[in-house]
């Protein structure tokens, strides 16, 4: 039977910037899929769009396309990404740059469109369609001049489309990650798309792929068991026409594989377990079967789907002001009332100056506590092990890269490190300037002489 | 029949994320022969009594039996929406393991098979 390997590269923007290379070099792969866009990053990347037209996709995608593009023509290796964001003809353009710098030609590249609506918003309320909160049922109407971001979920079909274009590469906008795991199944297997239980089978292969190694051990509640999460490989699924399907990771990766760390997955983020809505099928999780096939490996079968839904998701973002945190460290004794002092002391601080935070508009945690799970009973915790800690790391270089790679190694561990990671909402840590007293003795003149000033117009 | 007091740590494993305006845990026996106590212990009422502090709105619980599981959508949890909450843990990653603290009652012939009593 025939049979495709999928990969998945990057569950998010800021995961580990190593973890697609060594996804492609690690072993057998024809597809990779790359996940960028969470539900604000469209809003990040209109910011970024406003202040430079040249933006607004994710950068990060095409460092690694340049570092591996001969590899992957080579050995005929296919991406699909939504790292387009809001611009995809640049983020093309720069693939192209790249490709131009290896002397490669013949590279294919397809540009999925029309998921951003934020130009047709007008013209789509003055038609009656409200955009109303599928939360708070309000209508978008009042905050349409507010509105930054405006773009539906769109499903596997264009992808395919790109596909038997010759695509090496799809850029899409908005896309469900589920459709690029099920894209190349329906583009390979030559699918119908009205067999729902096959697109149930590839949709719930993209539902567990899109985390990354949040299949393979990272994020496993027993992460005591994970060998070498340090290096753990991510994940690979074995695809067959039948819609069965293997999930595994390249041999002498860490992390681990097991019925117990794909069925986490299965359960993250789930609703309605019998009703898992996209764009392609409503799949049903109660239906799957997951059974051990030897080291590392999980087969998946028995996958039920119904009739795909009239309606797409639309995930508009509008600006709601500011917000800002920052951090103190404070020790004992009275370490807790002190830090609830120092709180105390800011709000009354601000009144004062005529600043006002409402209840709803601010936050007190002192972590360490419990701020996390307020209320949560762990007084069965021994003093050792307190319910919260925080790690604080740190580092010193002459090198503004290497403190700006350490940057970057912080916000994986979420789904690549043990459970219960969070607080990772600031951002990548930026390398701060360290200025260093130095003191020393030079001769006047070898100063003096080499003072040239110029004054130039354009 | 003897019973004894363990962490839900002991015989489930778990995840958490968000999900709208609050997040979700998926909760997972370790054995099949833990999964009755899920479905007896972990009802509803005790898991919005045990979130009480942060979870404001109603607990809702989906069996997942196929997966020896239970998923439970915890609503107004996060203090707002994903980018509207000053909390921490914005995303409720730490509610999975928050639940894993939750105290339940194992029969005692059960307790050979309970494989970590962290």
């Amino acid at each position: 039977m025939k049979t495709i390997r999928i990969g998945n590269g990057q569950g998010f923007w800021g995961d580990n910037v190593d973890a697609p290379i060594r996804l492609l070099r690690g072993g057998d792969i024809d597809y990779i899929g790359m996940d960028y866009l969470a539900e604000v990053t469209l809003s990040i990347m209109m910011r970024q769009k406003l202040k430079d037209p040249a933006k607004g996709y994710a950068t990060d995608f095409v460092d690694f396309i340049r570092t591996v593009l001969p590899e992957l023509r080579e050995r005929g290796v296919r991406v699909l990404s939504n790292a387009g964001g809001l611009n995809p003809h640049a983020c093309r353009e720069q693939i192209f740059e790249a490709a131009r710098e290896h002397g490669i030609s013949g590279l294919r590249v397809g540009v999925v469109e029309g998921d951003d609506l934020l130009h047709r918003l007008p013209e789509l309320i003055d038609s009656g369609h409200e955009l109303r909160n599928m939360e708070t049922d309000e209508p978008l109407t009042p905050r349409v001049d507010k509105v930054s971001s405006a773009n539906a979920y769109l499903g596997a079909s264009p992808v395919v489309e790109a596909l038997e274009q010759g695509a090496h590469i799809v850029l899409c906008g908005r896309v469900t990650d589920t459709a690029l795991a099920l894209a190349p199944m329906i583009y390979e297997f030559g699918w119908d798309r009205a067999r729902w239980d096959l697109m149930a089978a590839g949709t719930i292969a993209g539902h567990i792929l899109e985390c990354g190694p949040q299949c393979t051990g990272g994020n496993f509640t027993r992460f005591w068991e994970v060998p070498d999460l340090w290096n753990v490989g991510y994940p690979v699924v074995e695809a067959r026409e039948d819609g069965t399907f293997t999930v595994t990771k390249h041999a002498g990766t860490g992390g681990l594989v097991t019925v117990d760390t794909v069925a986490e997955q299965l359960l993250y983020e789930m609703g309605k377990p019998d009703e898992y809505i996209t764009p392609d099928v409503v799949a049903d999780f109660s239906s799957i079967q997951l059974t051990d096939a030897g080291q590392d490996r999980v087969d998946v079968a028995g996958i039920r789907g119904g009739e795909n839904t009239p309606f797409l998701k639309v995930s508009a973002s509008y600006l709601a002001g500011f917000k800002a945190s920052g951090t103190l460290t404070i020790t004992g004794p009275r370490a807790v009332e002190k830090a609830e002092l120092c709180a105390d002391i800011v709000w009354k601080r601000l009144e004062r100056a005529g600043v006002v935070f409402g209840e709803e508009h601010r936050e007190t945690e002192v972590i360490g506590t419990g701020a996390c799970l307020p209320g949560v009973e762990t007084s069965s915790c021994p003093v050792d092990d307190p319910a919260e800690v925080v790690l604080r790391l740190s580092v010193r270089d002459p090198e503004y890269r290497n403190v700006e790679r350490f940057g970057k190694e912080l916000a994986p561990l979420v789904t690549s490190g043990p459970p219960g990671v969070t607080g990772f909402a600031g951002g990548r840590p930026k390398p701060q300037r360290v200025v260093a007293y130095w003191p020393a003795l030079i001769a006047r003149e070898q100063v003096e002489d080499h003072v040239h000033v110029t004054v130039e117009e354009v | 029949m003897a019973a004894k007091k363990v962490r839900l740590a002991a015989i489930a494993h778990a995840r958490s994320g968000d999900k709208g305006d609050g997040s979700n845990v998926g909760l997972i026996a370790d054995r099949a022969e833990f999964y009755p106590i899920l479905l007896e212990e972990v009802t509803e009422e005790r898991v919005k009594e045990h979130f009480r502090g942060f979870v404001h709105g109603r607990v809702e619980r989906f069996e997942v039996a196929n997966l020896k599981a239970l998923n439970f959508l915890l609503h107004d949890s996060l203090g707002g929406g994903g980018t509207e909450s000053l909390k921490i843990d914005a995303q409720g990653k730490t509610h999975g393991q928050g639940l894993l603290q939750m105290e339940v009652q194992i029969p005692e012939e059960l307790l050979g098979l309970v494989r970590d009593r962290r």
